[in-house]
């Protein structure tokens, strides 16, 4: 019988190549590099756009530097909820083992709906300027966090934990805190609800620079130590009992993710305002164009997605409608057709 | 390795030389591996569903090497069993020990160099080549890091099962019995002593029924490994399996070589419906009907 064997490693030999890398083929590893250098370029172009476009001063005077040194706040906040969304996004759907949900419908932006409203409801229009400040925000990122970490821990750690019944769970809260919400803006005057609604969609303006030296290193932080993670969020991708017979406990695993996705929803969250669909938007194409399962490639291909989504959608804004509202209204305008697109064209998630 | 708590830790001395090598030099014959007393040992497990539904107390001594077959009626808790010796299921009393390692207190990234297992439903979300699926079986010993070695025996797990041809297929672009193959060959890759499958079967035609049971058999005898399976068709047990332990209401109700369990009385008791034993060209047959 042992000859059977001793035949099999000169065939292993002799098929020099075979690989079980991230890339099948030659070809799929050029096709994403080309893609990863495109949406560089992109990235690189939208923010540098950003910085010194529709410049009023000439080029190269002290004038010029100093509105792009006030520019320098936008881009750092379309840098950080790129990272904090499209990381979050990828590593939530692989934890939830599922393609089609994002981070946002587990009640972080009705969560900030709830909280913004109710400040101007109970305060009037000085609740939304009651609501800024590097504590308030600090504030906003605990509670969600607090929140969502709650949520999940108390949903999986059970003997019958179960994901499905935390993302409906998750979804109901949302939907409640949603309605109480709509309810309150009932009673706002229109003028207070005016404030408020400019809060409500997910604008760069919204944020402050004064929360960025707390965004950024909780942004960073949360979103490397998910990208060190990512072979075990690969080995979480074939699900539960795969990824214990491989010996990677799910339930620890699956919390130590969300717990990280959690931080960077609330930062990205009380940083600009809900997002929802930008998450889901670049996870969905950085997976189609990546076109590999390891979380190491694809991780990279959707922060890149994000921000070349972000900056061109507030870039479009400010120098094409020559508003500087609610980016989310295009992401979502302008980023549905093209995930449409793509989506029908190659027919799979 | 740590052991300062006390507990089992694998330790893969006995294993170390071969497991550069993998899977080809693991070579044993049947009865030396029958000699070294590792195996399965299942001692007074017992797992409660409600008040009413209760698994066990199960006591069972797989001995190492050959294919074992778990039989039964549906609901005898062969799969609970199973999972439970896969330690992906606790078990509420007893212990269970695989080569020597106690499965509820060894760490269980530990435990996959020992045992492996592999469950009826898998849902793989990823887009994933049929190698890239194997190469995922080396992750308790490269942590994804995988070296040359490691491409070694994905290889040959991959040789073994005859994918060659399909290694760079998508899993969504395979046949069922093509895609039960790849998974087979995934555990196999983990190259554990102990192989645990829930129903490979399962959807599977009759040509390709026969050619995983071949597939199993050839891991225990070439690759001396021990191997565990869930089977629905006793026939199927009969004709590759070594030894059969068959299950009803949740115990072990017989456990011994094919001979002993292909009894028309056995069986009829065992399924709870007439059952007779014929004598077919490659050994004893059961009928039921």
């Amino acid at each position: 019988m042992a000859e059977v064997l001793a035949a099999v490693p000169a065939r292993t030999a002799a098929a020099a190549g075979r690989t079980s890398g991230a890339f099948p083929t030659a070809g799929a590893r050029r096709r994403y590099v080309l893609v990863v250098a495109m949406l560089t370029l992109l990235a690189a172009a939208s923010l540098i756009g950003l910085l010194v476009h529709g410049n009023p001063v000439p080029f190269g005077t002290a004038g010029f530097w100093r509105i792009v040194q006030l520019r320098v706040t936008s881009v750092l906040v379309i840098l950080v909820v790129a990272i904090a969304q499209a990381t979050a996004t990828v590593a939530f759907q692989t934890a939830a083992n599922n393609r089609i949900v994002t981070p946002s419908i587990m009640g972080f932006e009705s969560l900030y709906t709830a909280v913004q409203t109710t400040a101007v409801f109970v305060l009037g229009a000085a609740g939304v300027t009651a609501l800024q400040g590097v504590p308030q925000f600090a504030l906003q990122v605990v509670l969600m966090t607090g929140f969502a970490v709650a949520l999940y821990g108390w949903l999986l750690s059970g003997r019958r934990g179960s994901m499905h019944v935390m993302l409906l769970i998750g979804i109901v809260i949302g939907g409640g805190l949603g309605a109480v919400s709509t309810f309150m803006q009932r009673l706002l005057t229109p003028s207070e609800f005016d404030v408020l609604a400019a809060r409500l969609f997910g604008s760069v303006a919204n944020a402050d620079a004064s929360y960025l030296p707390l965004a950024i290193p909780l942004c960073l932080a949360a979103s490397a130590l998910l990208f060190t993670r990512a072979r075990r969020l690969n080995v979480l991708a074939l699900g539960p009992d795969a990824a214990n017979a491989l010996g990677v406990g799910h339930r620890r695993e699956q919390l130590r993710v969300l717990l990280l996705v959690a931080v960077l929803m609330a930062t990205s969250t009380a940083l600009v305002g809900p997002m929802t669909f930008l998450g889901f938007l670049v996870a969905t194409l950085a997976y189609q164009w990546a076109d590999t399962h390891d979380h190491r490639l694809v991780l990279p291909v959707a922060v890149l997605t994000a921000v070349v989504v972000l900056g061109g959608a507030y870039f479009v804004l400010k120098h094409v409608f020559a508003a500087q509202g609610a980016v989310s209204i295009i992401i979502e305008l302008v980023g549905g057709s093209v995930f449409l697109l793509v989506l029908l064209r190659k027919g799979r998630l | 390795m740590n052991a300062a708590d006390g507990t089992a830790r694998p330790n893969p001395a006995p294993e170390t030389d071969d497991e550069i090598v993998g899977l080809g030099t693991r070579v044993r014959s049947r009865e030396h591996a029958e000699g070294t007393g590792s195996g399965i040992s299942i001692a007074g497990v017992r797992k409660r569903y409600g008040d009413e539904v209760a698994i066990g107390p199960v006591d069972l001594e797989i001995p190492a090497g050959g294919v074992t077959a778990l039989i039964g009626p549906n609901g005898a808790g062969k799969s609970t069993l199973l999972t439970m010796i896969g330690r992906l299921l606790g078990m509420d009393e007893g212990s269970i020990r695989i080569s020597g390692f106690d499965v509820g207190t060894t760490r269980s990234k530990d435990l996959a160099t020992v045992v492996s297992i592999l469950r009826q439903e898998n849902h793989f979300v990823t887009r994933l080549t049929v190698r890239q699926l194997v190469g995922f079986g080396r992750f308790p010993h490269s942590r994804g890091r995988i070296t040359r070695a490691d491409e070694e025996v994905v290889s040959r797990a991959i040789d073994f099962l005859e994918l060659g041809e399909l290694e760079k297929r998508y899993l969504d672009e395979l046949s069922g019995g093509q895609r039960q193959r790849a998974y087979v060959a995934m555990v196999l890759a983990q190259d554990t002593g102990t192989v645990l499958l829930d129903e490979p079967l399962n959807n599977l035609d009759m040509k390709h029924a026969v050619r995983m049971m071949r597939h199993l058999q050839r891991i225990s005898d070439e690759l001396g490994k021990s191997v565990v399976v869930v089977l629905h068709d006793i026939n199927f047990a009969a004709r590759y399996a070594d030894r059969i332990c068959a299950m009803k209401d949740g115990e072990v109700v017989a456990f011994g070589p094919v001979a002993d369990i292909m009894r028309g009385d056995v069986l009829t008791d065992v399924f709870e419906t007439p059952v007779s034993v014929i004598d077919g060209p490659d050994g004893p047959l059961a009928v039921w009907h």
